[in-house]
């Protein structure tokens, strides 16, 4: 990255701790400025001692400074100036926010720039306190140049008790419903985490947990102890922790209170749908980009079969519905796949988005409104299964079984696919689809058939979720709903199946814990997805294939070659006529 | 009898004509050669019979049966089937993968079966995966089935691409200079393979290549190519003391004959034969 000079290697690099200052700084007045530290102010991690504002400005620090340390081997003073100089740089940008807000009316430009963030960047001193950032971030980066070279018994515990301090601090409000539900965890639930963040004796109970978790780990050492155990105790093993997976995945909507179960059944769904496109866009690399069009299919398909309300048509109950929708969009899938499927990489991305326009448009149209509804939608889809209220099944919960075992069939279909002739076929085709077709390999068959399997699972998705919801609108059939899906697949790697449960679980369910900042949930999207890109171009859980791919480096034998080139250079060139 | 026949094949691409009135017929069970310098058309003309481009004039027979104008599965599917001058293997899969995607059209599992995956599926795969391996060990990569096929070094990746061309169970192989890039020991090993195909299989073979001693060696008939046209067509011994022929390779001032907007079309050619 940067510029290896010749100098000593313990040698601070000045110029690249102020380069990578400036850009945290950059960071940092941006969240400022879009109003992010102030919306952010208002919720805790530890309750009354420090903000998730607070925490926003600190966190820049630590990674400007871990930046700037990064790679490099300095000793420890040298390693915490450097931090020092990278937080100060940082800290700087929002100081001058402070004094330039006081000066000129920054929100005529910034609508979000308020008073109220230089409250939070100055702890509340005003103006006169605009030095505040820049010492404190000078400080936070000064330690984290600490941590970083110190002895790794200092480190590692530190490290894991900061981590835990966020991570708990931040999921305070997903972890306290389920510890207050039973009478055992409530007073420890309460001791820890108060209704917004933790407790300051929770916080002190977290850190000193972690230091300890983290020290007897370092002495009993989990995995060694675990490889020393006899093998027929080890193959015990591997089932137990399935079932204690399986009842943790079972027991997940009770424990969490109604609305967490609410975001969980959508994220079982898009993991359901992430699984569906994995085999258009992971196995047959067709950039299906219009996939809302049958998650709409399947909804709307749902809804007229069995809304008791104005457009419902067939009063069919739920479970007859779903296999109809499935089709149907499958249908559909078919019917969009064959004009379009000649048309290769980009532009097909392009035609299929065109296509999930057209039907959102179409759901919404007045041409249609008779039947769809228009922007009305279609209401009082039932329930798949009625009960009472405080029914075990209440809800989203059976919306979340019912999307699980859906989820588990779609996931059975893909491997099973995958492994088979039609599994190698798309992947031929993604690879080179030329020498597929040379091969023997009918393109349009196998490619519609990977679109119209994509467009079946969609739909199915559509179909469960119009029975979450209750209804279906054109609001809910956007172009999000296709790069919801596309950009989970993304984040959680390619073609990989434990791949799309992570990404929907961050980029669906997590957003949804920080739903008052659902203002910036996009930002984060784009942020994630760079950051992606840049530094994990293979997803967080890449299918080893893959990561292999992106990780090795490449031997340039075949590909780039130009295409009447004479091969790979050897001594022996083929010449003309040999 | 002509297992394959062109007549009077004609390709553009604008205003050149890549291939010209080409004439052209190969027996079952023999193997030619098709010579020429750079951008005489050779590999163009490979192009045309595997369904590549598409001729603008002309017919292509094989086997009796038109297919100039088929698409290149249903050209695989009557027996034709070719390896590639810059080596096209499917990167990110193993050599065994490579192999069974050439089998893909003799395999018969619909997706509801692949899904189902009952006996008849596992026995048809299972039965795939041997014939796999045993492809494998007829080109020498016995035990490498599982390597990345971008992994292999660059002899095996050849040795792979025929292997996955014979997948297809091809009548008629065209190679497209299987010896480029290859030392003088490899170069007579792969020699004695491409000889071993039409004796031990009977596949006819087609073969474009550079080196005088493979062509010489192996061909029972070689023609040659020159700005799209053929100029001679013969035994190895008619074709080197051939006068057309030793004009073409060497020049001997003929070049300065050759109209220059032909030269120009020649040299803009996307693709044609190296």
């Amino acid at each position: 990255m940067m510029n290896q000079t010749a100098v000593p290697e313990v040698a601070v690099d000045w110029r690249r701790a102020l380069r990578i200052g400036l850009l945290g700084g950059a960071v940092a007045l941006y969240v400022c400025l879009v109003g992010m530290v102030e919306v952010f102010d208002a919720r805790a991690l530890v309750a009354g001692v420090i903000t998730l504002g607070q925490t926003s400005m600190v966190l820049a620090g630590v990674g400007a400074a871990y930046m700037a340390i990064r790679g490099q081997s300095l000793d420890r003073n040298r390693a915490a100036l450097a931090g020092v100089l990278a937080g100060a740089v940082t800290g700087a940008f929002p100081a001058v926010l402070v004094v330039v807000s006081e000066v000129v009316n920054l929100r005529a430009m910034f609508l979000r720039a308020s008073p109220g963030t230089t409250d939070v960047l100055t702890l509340g001193l005003g103006v006169g306190g605009a030095w505040v950032p820049i010492l404190v971030l000078a400080v936070v980066g000064g330690a984290t140049g600490l941590l970083l070279t110190a002895r790794s018994d200092i480190r590692q515990p530190t490290s894991a008790a900061l981590l835990a301090l966020l991570l708990v601090g931040l999921f305070a409000g997903l972890l306290r419903p389920p510890l207050l539900a039973s009478t055992v965890t409530a007073a420890l639930g309460r001791f820890l985490l108060s209704d917004n963040g933790l407790t300051l004796p929770g916080a002190v109970f977290m850190v000193i947990a972690a230091v300890v978790g983290r020290l007897v780990r370092r002495r009993i050492s989990l995995r060694s102890r675990l490889a020393a155990l006899p093998p027929a105790r080890k193959r015990a093993l591997t089932p137990a922790a399935l079932v204690a997976l399986l009842l943790l995945v079972l027991w997940l909507p009770h424990g969490i209170g109604p609305f967490f179960a609410q975001v969980v059944a959508v994220v079982v769904l898009y993991v359901l749908m992430g699984l569906g496109l994995n085999i258009t866009l992971g196995l047959a690399g067709l950039l299906d980009l219009g996939f809302v069009a049958f998650f709409a299919v399947g909804a709307y398909t749902v809804g007229l079969l069995t809304s008791t309300a104005e457009y419902g048509i067939a009063l069919w109950p739920f479970w007859a519905a779903v296999p109809f929708a499935v089709l149907l969009a499958m249908a559909f899938g078919a019917f969009f796949g064959l004009p379009i499927l000649g048309i290769r990489g980009d532009y097909l991305a392009i035609a299929t988005l065109g296509f999930g326009e057209i039907i959102r448009i179409l759901a919404g149209s007045d041409l249609l409104k008779g039947l769809l509804g228009g922007p009305r939608g279609i209401i009082n889809i039932p329930k798949p299964v009625e009960v009472p209220p405080d029914h075990l099944l209440a809800g989203p919960i059976q919306i979340y079984y019912i999307g699980l075992v859906a989820a588990l069939v779609v996931a059975f279909v893909a491997i099973r696919l995958r492994a088979s002739r039609l599994g190698r076929a798309w992947i031929a085709i993604r690879e080179d689809e030329d020498v597929a077709e040379a091969l023997g390999i009918n393109l349009v068959q196998t490619k519609l058939l990977a679109y119209m399997l994509g467009a079946a699972f969609a739909g199915l998705g559509g179909a469960i979720f119009a029975g979450l919801l209750g209804s279906i609108f054109a609001s809910s059939v956007t172009l999000f709903v296709s790069i919801n899906v596309a950009a989970l697949i993304i984040v959680g790697g390619m073609g990989s199946i434990p791949g799309v449960v992570v990404g929907a679980i961050f980029l669906i369910g997590v957003p949804e814990l920080f739903r008052e900042f659902s203002d910036y949930r996009f930002l984060f999207y784009g942020a994630a997805l760079i950051a992606m890109m840049l530094f994990r171009p293979e997803g967080l859980l890449p299918s080893r294939i893959v990561q292999r791919e992106l990780h090795v480096p490449k031997s340039d034998e075949n590909g780039d070659a130009p295409a009447e080139g004479d091969g790979p250079a050897t001594e022996l060139s083929p010449g003309t006529a040999g | 009898m002509s297992l394959l026949e062109a007549v009077q094949v004609t390709k553009r691409f604008g205003g050149l004509s890549a291939v010209r009135a080409l004439d052209f017929s190969i027996d079952e069970g023999s193997i030619v050669s098709v010579i020429g310098p750079n951008g005489a058309g050779k590999t163009t003309f490979f192009n045309c019979i595997a369904g590549f481009y598409h001729p603008e004039e002309g017919k292509i027979l094989f086997g009796g049966k038109p297919i100039h104008g088929l698409r290149r599965d249903q050209i695989a599917h009557l027996g034709i089937a070719r390896t590639y001058q810059n080596i096209r293997l499917f990167a990110k899969m193993t050599a065994l993968e490579n192999i069974l995607v050439g089998q893909h059209h003799q395999l018969h599992a619909s997706w509801i079966g692949a899904i189902a995956n009952n006996a008849s599926v596992r026995t048809e795969e299972a039965a795939a995966v041997d014939e796999a391996r045993r492809l494998l060990r007829f080109v020498g990569l016995a035990g490498k089935g599982d390597a990345m096929a971008d992994k292999l070094p660059y002899g095996d990746q050849r040795r792979l691409e025929i292997a996955r061309a014979l997948a297809t169970k091809p009548k008629l192989l065209l190679l497209d200079e299987p010896t480029a890039g290859m030392n003088p020991a490899e170069t007579a090993r792969m020699t004695d393979f491409i000889r071993s195909l039409r004796d031990g299989l009977g596949i006819t073979i087609l073969l474009i290549e550079h080196q005088m001693r493979v062509v010489m060696g192996i061909s029972e008939r070689i023609a040659v190519l020159d700005y799209g046209e053929k100029i001679a067509e013969g035994t190895a011994r008619e074709i080197q003391t051939n006068p057309k022929v030793i004009e073409a390779y060497l020049g001997s001032g003929g070049a300065a004959d050759v109209p220059q907007h032909v030269q120009d079309d020649v040299d803009a050619a996307p693709a044609t034969g190296g």
